[in-house]
């Protein structure tokens, strides 16, 4: 029997195990929303926007590591998924976006709704596919989903001209998806390993530095047990955050700009530096001449583009961290050989009493003033550390990374790479859904979440009983901080002068809202909006405006040059 | 330092426009690229020239290498190889010039393949340096157009660009 395309590509997703599609329709997709209108296996998500179905996907990606799966029309439908193939992008996030197309016969004739959504994404997308003939359809599709989750994930696009939409063909599930030009590697070199696991033994003040690679490739466990191994402290990245137990001792916090002084202070002293799927990236580093200048550096990472991109290892392992991390203790563990135990002990005093400078601390005592930090304290205590947490970009997204003890990965869901303003509320839509019994708590701004607002219309379509924390202090407060700092407190465009009132903005929407501006009143709030199982609440936090994010690392110092707050002054 | 890598590229639609967008995305210089279906109408091969420091020319080989459309990619620099560029060349050849435009050809093995009263236009093919020095010595004389095609090259011996080649 021969179906059409548009049936074809619903047969396709259910045979992926799709569960959710996120979208938006129109003129050049309409035959495939007639095809899921005619089945309920692929649960459609209708978004208000377009960036919002990418983010969500993204969001739903990102807490269950399936691939999050978009269609939008062509034309703006495409373009306005962009940011979101671009945040994706950036994360490595697998994501397969189906962009409609104007029919073939009328491609580069500036049609109506036409844009050339392969070139436009071309450079944001791991790789994107155009569909030329009905009979290719599901094999394309079958590759885009292989292309997406494999190796070093991300984000691929699929374009679709309406004709092929309507043409006919038969239709079977191709078994093999695997493309001649396209292999990632799975295992590390074993002799590379080896003499990694040689070096990590000879080290005196090792240090462990995890990015999102492990979370992306479910390494937690691996990374884990690697490090108690060890005894070496351990630091996450922004998106590394939940690969390792932010409880454990050996856990000594986020790195970077905003990074903890234990943590920044022992990248700079230690010795050897294992890094494992993480990638260098400027906000990590710091001044690359001052990153660490006293330590032997191994590397693992799936994506050989990453090893000797930014800073020169001296072992590179290119490998499925989990996979590669499971050898190196192995070969440890045969090696028979121990790190020197009175070197480590004299490491830990060191650290110790780095962390006795307790860099996260804040004015606690304030009754006055909501202080941001206390929010975040507070919403971890409530929820005992087991939420998902989404974000957007700024302050708050800095303090939730800080304040919010991740135990477990996946998580954390926020934009590290790209900095998407608009991302938290979206997301949230996607790990609600994903998890439709667990805590999902998005930490934003009065400016990040009016970049994506209109998704509150979403939450009430599907009844999702998000918590959304909004830390409102009337500033972009990053874009504050900076000015103050670094622009003689020249505070230009940050302040948001004709705020909504958030608090009707909600209701209107149907869904709750709190005004909260004392700092007594924190706790009731979000313990309210925490235990309202059926409903979406939006807390809005009037915080502090003059807080800034600490400890700092002014772009282009190194990690020995922090600012803690009680510095009180930078630059 | 100078680099001339070859690439087996997927004969598709956009395969171009992946490695060219790469270069200018991230910034890297590109010399000459040429492309043009192989015996097997699959595959493209294309025949890169660049520069840049190795840690540059090291990140220039990785991305290309991470574009889904790459199924092969050596770097020739590392090989004796054999580089070729061709040149299309028109030179007004008038009165006693015509005479020592031909052989200043000949010198060079071009080959005269179209000629007119007032001019001449001459293919030679060869190295950039080759091709560089005929230029050079027609400089003096009036070049009323000149066309080359980017270098492609081979390596020597039996070393091979193939899909399945290690």
């Amino acid at each position: 029997m021969e179906l059409t395309g548009a049936e074809i590509f619903v047969r396709c997703l259910r045979d992926e195990g799709v569960e959710y599609l996120f979208g938006y329709p129109g003129g050049a997709v309409l035959h495939i929303y007639d095809a899921l209108y005619k089945q309920e296996e692929v649960k459609h998500i209708l978004v208000r926007h377009e960036q919002g179905a990418a983010h969500a996907a993204d969001g739903y990606a990102r807490s269950t590591g399936k691939p999050g799966v978009v269609l939008v029309t062509s034309g703006p439908g495409a373009t306005n998924a962009v940011t979101g193939i671009a945040t994706a992008y950036m994360d490595s996030i697998p994501l397969v976006v189906f962009t409609g197309q104007v029919m073939t016969h009328l491609i580069g004739d500036d049609a109506f709704q036409e844009v050339d959504a392969i070139g436009i994404t071309r450079p944001c997308v791991k790789h994107n596919f155009m569909v030329k003939d009905v009979r290719d359809l599901a094999l394309i599709m079958r590759k885009a989903f292989h292309v997406a989750t494999t190796g070093r994930p991300g984000p691929v696009v699929v374009d679709i001209p309406k004709d092929i939409t309507a043409h006919k063909t038969s239709y079977v599930f191709p078994q093999d998806p695997t493309l001649r030009s396209y292999k990632p590697v799975r295992d590390g070199d074993p002799a590379a390993i080896r003499k990694a696991a040689a070096v990590l033994a000879q080290a005196k003040r090792p240090m462990v530095y995890a990015g999102g690679g492990v979370v992306l490739g479910n390494a937690a466990t691996e990374l884990t047990e690697l490090v108690r191994w060890l005894g070496a402290p351990c630091t996450n990245t922004l998106m590394g955050l939940g690969a390792f137990p932010a409880t454990d001792p050996l856990f000594v916090g986020m790195l970077g700009m905003h990074g903890t002084y234990e943590a920044n202070m022992g990248m700079h002293e230690c010795d050897v530096l294992l890094a494992v799927g993480a990638r260098f990236d400027d906000r990590v580093t710091g001044d690359l001449d001052k990153f660490c200048p006293n330590a032997r550096i191994i590397h693992i990472d799936i994506d050989p583009a990453s090893i000797q991109k930014n800073v020169q290892v001296e072992i590179a392992i290119i490998g499925e961290a989990g996979l590669v991390m499971r050898e190196m203790l192995a070969a440890l563990k045969g090696a028979g050989v121990r790190l020197d135990e009175a070197a480590l002990k004299a490491w830990w005093h060191k650290i110790d009493a780095w962390r006795a400078r307790h860099c996260l601390e804040y004015d606690r005592a304030n009754t006055e003033v909501i202080k941001p930090q206390f929010v975040l304290e507070t919403l971890y205590r409530l929820t005992g550390g087991d939420a998902f947490i989404t974000s957007d970009v700024g302050q708050h997204q800095m303090w939730a990374a800080q304040f919010y003890k991740f135990d477990k990965p996946r998580r954390w869901i926020n934009s590290g790479g790209l900095g998407t303003m608009g991302f938290g509320l979206p997301a949230a839509i996607g790990v609600q859904l994903a998890h439709p019994d667990a805590t999902v708590a998005c930490v934003t701004g009065e400016a990040s979440i009016q970049m994506c607002i209109q998704e509150l219309s979403t939450c009430k379509q599907y009844d999702l009983p998000l918590t959304i924390v909004n830390l409102n202090n009337r500033y972009m407060g990053m874009v504050r901080q900076w000015q103050e700092f670094f622009y003689q407190s020249r505070y230009s465009h940050s302040y948001l002068e004709a705020l909504p009132d958030f608090v009707k903005l909600a209701e209107s929407y149907g869904h709750a809202g709190l005004r909260i501006d004392k700092p007594h009143d924190v706790e009731a709030a979000l313990k309210e909006a925490l235990g309202q199982r059926g409903r979406l609440v939006f807390l809005d936090f009037i915080t502090d405006q003059t807080e800034n994010v600490y400890p700092m690392i002014a772009a282009g110092a190194g990690h020995h040059e922090m600012h803690l707050a009680t510095d009180r002054e930078l630059a | 330092m100078r680099h001339i890598i070859s690439i087996l590229l997927e004969n598709e639609a956009g395969a171009l426009s992946r490695v060219a967008g790469l270069f200018s995305a991230r910034g890297y210089n590109i010399a000459s690229l040429t492309v043009a279906p192989t015996e097997d109408p699959s595959l493209s091969r294309m025949t890169l020239v660049t520069s840049g420091s190795e840690g540059v020319v090291d990140q220039i080989r990785k991305q290309l290498n991470k574009l889904v459309d790459v199924v092969k990619l050596v770097d020739l620099t590392d090989n004796e190889r054999i580089e070729r560029e061709m040149l299309l060349i028109k030179v007004a050849a008038e009165g006693e010039e015509r005479d020592e435009i031909k052989r200043l050809s000949d010198i060079f093995r071009g080959r005269i393949i179209d000629v007119t009263d007032r001019a001449y236009t001459i293919e030679l093919t060869g190295d950039g340096g080759k091709i560089d020095a005929f230029i050079s010595v027609l400089q003096p004389r009036r070049i009323l157009e000149v066309v080359r095609s980017g270098v492609i090259g081979i390596a020597r011996g039996s070393i091979t660009v193939k899909p399945d080649a290690p």
